[in-house]
């Protein structure tokens, strides 16, 4: 039987794996290799990570206010005070 | 440069048959898989299967194109795939057979891919400089077919009782038409001579040793049928050849010089 599998792919050497979508596969082997076929046709990817989706455990939108809301006002967490020098990139 | 084809004539131009042979295996089969889309058993598996067969359509198209230089005769990948008529190609029967169902198109890739990867792997070395380069492109797409084929061999042979007469089934429909792969004549065996073809008969022992494994693992049994199919290296195809030619050339044909 068939379970669902979320797909993360890296797009190179240096960043992060992002979620790319998720598919149908018998087990995880079959899984990577399905994402390969859907996800990395065009030669988007280095690198594949598959998860169960069942194991993914997401936060609900009647938990947004409580869970989101407070960073909104609190301007000073956020690094905007200063300016980042010319050489500095991927920040 | 002359050597003796299948048929036992001399023929005058053996790299331009060892090209169509190896082109049209690699085209007839993307034809057969392609037949795939929008039916396979899950939209994963039908974009695998028309992956694979895309993969297969840009080997073919490098052989063919090669063909028709060395023919000289200004033919190009076209005029060979959709021009030709169905005496005219030399793949093995094989590729041609019918997808039947997933387990008979799996079987149909496992033994197919298991020969062709060998093959590149060998015809990397060829002194032919572009025989050489479709098989250093083509060595990780045929690895990544067979490994493709031998997963799914092994989940549906070592699968549900179902799943496992349906693989043993189809193994056994399509084994007859596994000996052809390894024929040789006097096209392969003088070009093989020369350091520009591979002797296919010398990878048979490697190619059954490596489906014995797989078969292991899945739980199958290697059929004991004696009689094999023969004759599509000179021409002679099985019953379903036609229809395939018909489906593939009808557009070229009715619409010649056709072009998106």
């Amino acid at each position: 039987m068939s379970q669902l599998w979320e797909v993360f792919v890296r797009g190179r050497r240096g960043l992060s794996h992002v979620h790319a979508g998720s598919l149908h596969a018998a087990d995880a082997e079959m899984a990577l290799r399905n994402a390969r076929d859907v996800y990395t046709r065009r030669g988007e990817g280095v690198s594949i990570w598959v998860v169960p989706s069942s194991e993914i455990w997401a936060s609900t939108p009647d938990e947004k206010d409580p869970f989101f809301d407070p960073s909104a006002d609190k301007v000073y967490r956020h690094p905007t005070f200063y300016t980042l020098p010319e050489e500095v990139r991927q920040m | 440069m002359s050597a003796k084809n299948a048929a036992g004539t001399t023929d005058p131009m053996p790299l331009f048959t060892y090209a169509l042979r190896l082109g049209d295996d690699a085209l007839i089969l993307a034809q057969r898989l392609s037949e795939w889309a929008s039916r396979a058993p899950e939209i994963e598996e039908d974009i695998a299967l028309t992956n694979i067969a895309l993969d297969l359509l840009g080997q073919a198209r490098a052989l063919l194109d090669y063909a028709g230089v060395v023919e000289g005769a200004g033919r190009d990948e076209d005029d060979l795939a959709y021009l030709r008529t169905e005496r005219e190609f030399y793949n093995v029967h094989l590729v041609e057979q019918e997808n039947g169902d997933f387990a008979h198109t799996i079987a149909r890739q496992l033994f197919f891919s298991t020969y062709q990867l060998s093959l590149y792997e060998e015809l990397i070395s060829s002194r032919d400089e572009l025989l050489a380069g479709v098989a250093a492109k083509g060595v990780k797409e045929a690895a990544y077919h067979n490994d493709h084929a031998t997963q799914w061999t092994i989940r549906l042979g070592d699968g549900t009782d179902e799943s496992h007469s349906r693989m043993q089934a189809a193994v056994d429909r399509l084994w007859p038409y596994t000996a052809e792969l390894f024929e040789a004549d006097d096209v392969e065996k003088s070009l093989a001579a020369q350091g520009v073809a591979v002797d296919p008969s010398t990878l048979r022992s490697r190619w059954g040793l490596t489906i014995a494994e797989v078969f292991s693992s899945a739980m199958l049994t290697i059929p004991q049928i004696p009689w094999a199919s023969h004759g599509g290296r000179r021409g002679v195809h099985t019953e379903g050849f036609g229809y395939l030619l018909a489906e593939m050339q009808y557009l070229h044909r009715t619409h010649p010089g056709a072009a998106w």
